[in-house]
């Protein structure tokens, strides 16, 4: 990098929240894995399916015809029509009034904390959870309450009304979970609406792994009783459909909070590309069987890679995503020292677990979004690792 | 989807793969896995376990044809009558009653393009039935059995995404 010799400013030049911010606890990490030939990777959060062909050939078709022009803020009217559709199967009604289309669910987070959230109010998030949520909220100015699920990973009723004195504007719901992969039946978000009414706050629940809900059906807070109003629903086209790269994600909201995220996302990232939003129309219309046939091959990983992994570990069962967060303590070592080491020894990537919150210090995450014949290997190089140690 | 159905189309990607892996994958007993091939191998709907190859990758070559028949029908001799009587040659791959121009699809293997025209010429023109056919060589395959006979896409994932 080139070394400016100009004038210096006479003040931090970085905001100060900006310059606060921790980096991500698996940076270190990174760096080990580069340059390593082989390794088999479960460290990857996305799947190992390309985007359906159907899909893609719509997006090849739309560019032919030379649609490339900025669509609404707002997105397709279609394609929010058919969001709107879609959801009801996870129990919410709502109309394509309350739907904007974003880039990924990376930006309808930052959109829906920054739309809500004032400075000095709390926003609660349960750990483990996805690394982005604590950093976007972190960056409103709200104070950030990070409560431990562990060892069952699911925060209770009893975990949040704790903090009722607190000012909580929100809480951050990611189910099925990422790195967990557990998730909650309809009488657990029932408690957990309890809850929210009693701290009076707003849930951005991130359903972006809703598709892939295999121990039940997948229901959305928003459907229960009085959560329709104080819920704001993010999903998106990445993992059900495979379509990590295209960054194409959705939010549902009450209309109010709604055009609170369309102020924000009119100013910055103005709409989503055109292409992506086609192609998700294309996966709402007709992806259904390709979306089933993925699903079907994740819950055949998951059975065999967790009844493998407990043969080693503790493991909690996932309900759905493409994760298993085994304890990995019974080996002396820390998630951190298991990660690097199984790396350097064996060759096989996991994430250590504390990149996703203190209390998942002693695990690892492992994606089974690889194929069968790899995960078999890597599950077999774990084994002999760990009878090695 | 029922789990017999599971099992049958885990098969039908890799036959290779063990009864114990089956059953970890759908949680079953491996004996009841074991229990539920043998009787579709019994019952006839597990014909065969084959392997798909990429003979021309391989280095190995064959040829093969597509060959449109049309037959004349009589009341001795129906679809199926005649049909039975060219699958059974077995230089032919397939048969199958097709609607459209011609009656019948056969698709057939041979060692190079002379062996295949001398068997229609000899074992399938000459069947009383058989009116006319149609012969179309096969040049290359780009997909067989639901799979990609060419290089798809490779993994461009990252090692490790958060």
């Amino acid at each position: 990098m080139r070394k400016t010799g100009g004038l210096q400013l006479s003040r931090e030049r970085l905001n100060r929240r900006v310059r606060e911010l921790k980096p991500s606890g698996i940076r270190r990490f990174f760096e080990l894995i580069i340059g390593r030939d082989d390794v088999i990777s479960l460290g990857v959060g996305e799947p190992d399916f390309p985007v359906p062909w159907r899909i893609r050939e719509e997006m090849i078709y739309s560019l032919e015809k030379g649609i490339t022009s900025y669509t609404s803020n707002y997105g397709l009217l279609e394609l929010r029509e058919a969001i709107a559709d879609y959801y009801r199967r996870f129990g919410a009604e709502f109309s394509e009034e309350n739907v904007l289309i974003t880039t990924g669910v990376s930006e309808g987070i930052d959109l829906a904390l920054r739309a809500v959230v004032n400075p000095g109010e709390t926003v609660i998030v349960p750990e483990p959870v996805y690394v982005s949520y604590s950093p976007l909220a972190y960056l409103t100015g709200a104070e950030v309450v990070n409560v431990s699920t562990c060892p069952g990973f699911k925060v209770t009723y009893e975990d949040l009304v704790k903090y009722k004195d607190r000012n909580v504007k929100v809480l951050m719901l990611n189910y099925p979970n990422n790195p967990t992969g557990v998730s909650y039946t309809k009488k657990e978000l029932e408690e957990l609406a309890d809850a929210v009414l009693e701290l009076d706050c707003l849930v951005i629940s991130d359903e972006i792994y809703a598709e892939l809900s295999y121990s039940f059906k997948h229901v959305s807070i928003a459907s229960l009783n009085g959560m329709e109003d104080r819920t704001i629903i993010l999903n998106g086209f990445s993992k059900g459909f495979a379509m990590t790269g295209m960054r194409v994600g959705y939010a549902i909201a009450p209309y109010d909070i709604l055009e609170g995220m369309v102020k924000i996302h009119q100013y910055s990232m103005l709409c989503a590309p055109v292409t992506a939003q086609v192609g998700a129309l294309e996966a709402l219309r007709n992806g259904e069987d390709e979306l089933e046939m993925m699903r079907a091959e994740y819950i055949r990983r998951r059975n065999f890679f967790i009844k493998r992994l407990r043969e080693m570990f503790d493991v909690v069962m996932p309900d759905g995503a493409f994760y298993a967060f085994p304890d990995v303590s019974s080996t002396g070592l820390s998630g951190m020292e298991f990660a690097e080491r199984l790396l350097m020894e064996k060759n096989v990537a996991v994430v250590p677990g504390d990149a996703f919150g203190e209390c998942g210090a002693n695990h690892v995450r492992c994606a089974y979004a690889v194929s069968m014949e790899k995960l078999r290997l890597a599950v077999d190089r774990m084994k002999e690792f760990v009878e090695s140690l | 989807m029922s789990r017999e159905i599971e099992i049958l189309k885990i098969l039908e990607n890799n036959s290779r793969i063990s009864s114990n892996e089956i059953a970890e994958m759908l949680n079953m007993d491996v004996r009841e896995v074991e229990e539920i091939i043998k009787k579709y191998e019994d019952d006839g709907v597990i014909l065969k376990y084959k392997t798909l190859i990429n003979w021309e990758k391989a280095g190995v070559e064959e040829v093969y044809a597509i060959i449109d028949v049309r037959v004349n029908l009589s009341r001795e001799k129906g679809y199926d009558d005649i049909a039975k009587r060219i699958a059974k040659f077995p230089e032919v791959h397939a048969v199958r009653l097709v609607s459209g121009e011609y009656d019948f699809q056969v698709v057939v293997k041979g060692k190079s393009l002379k062996d295949i025209s001398f068997f229609i010429a000899e074992k399938i023109s000459t069947i009383p039935e058989v009116r006319d056919t149609n012969t179309h060589f096969l040049l290359r395959t780009y997909k067989e059995e639901g799979a990609l006979l060419f290089e798809d896409e490779e993994d461009r994932r990252l090692a490790i995404v958060p």
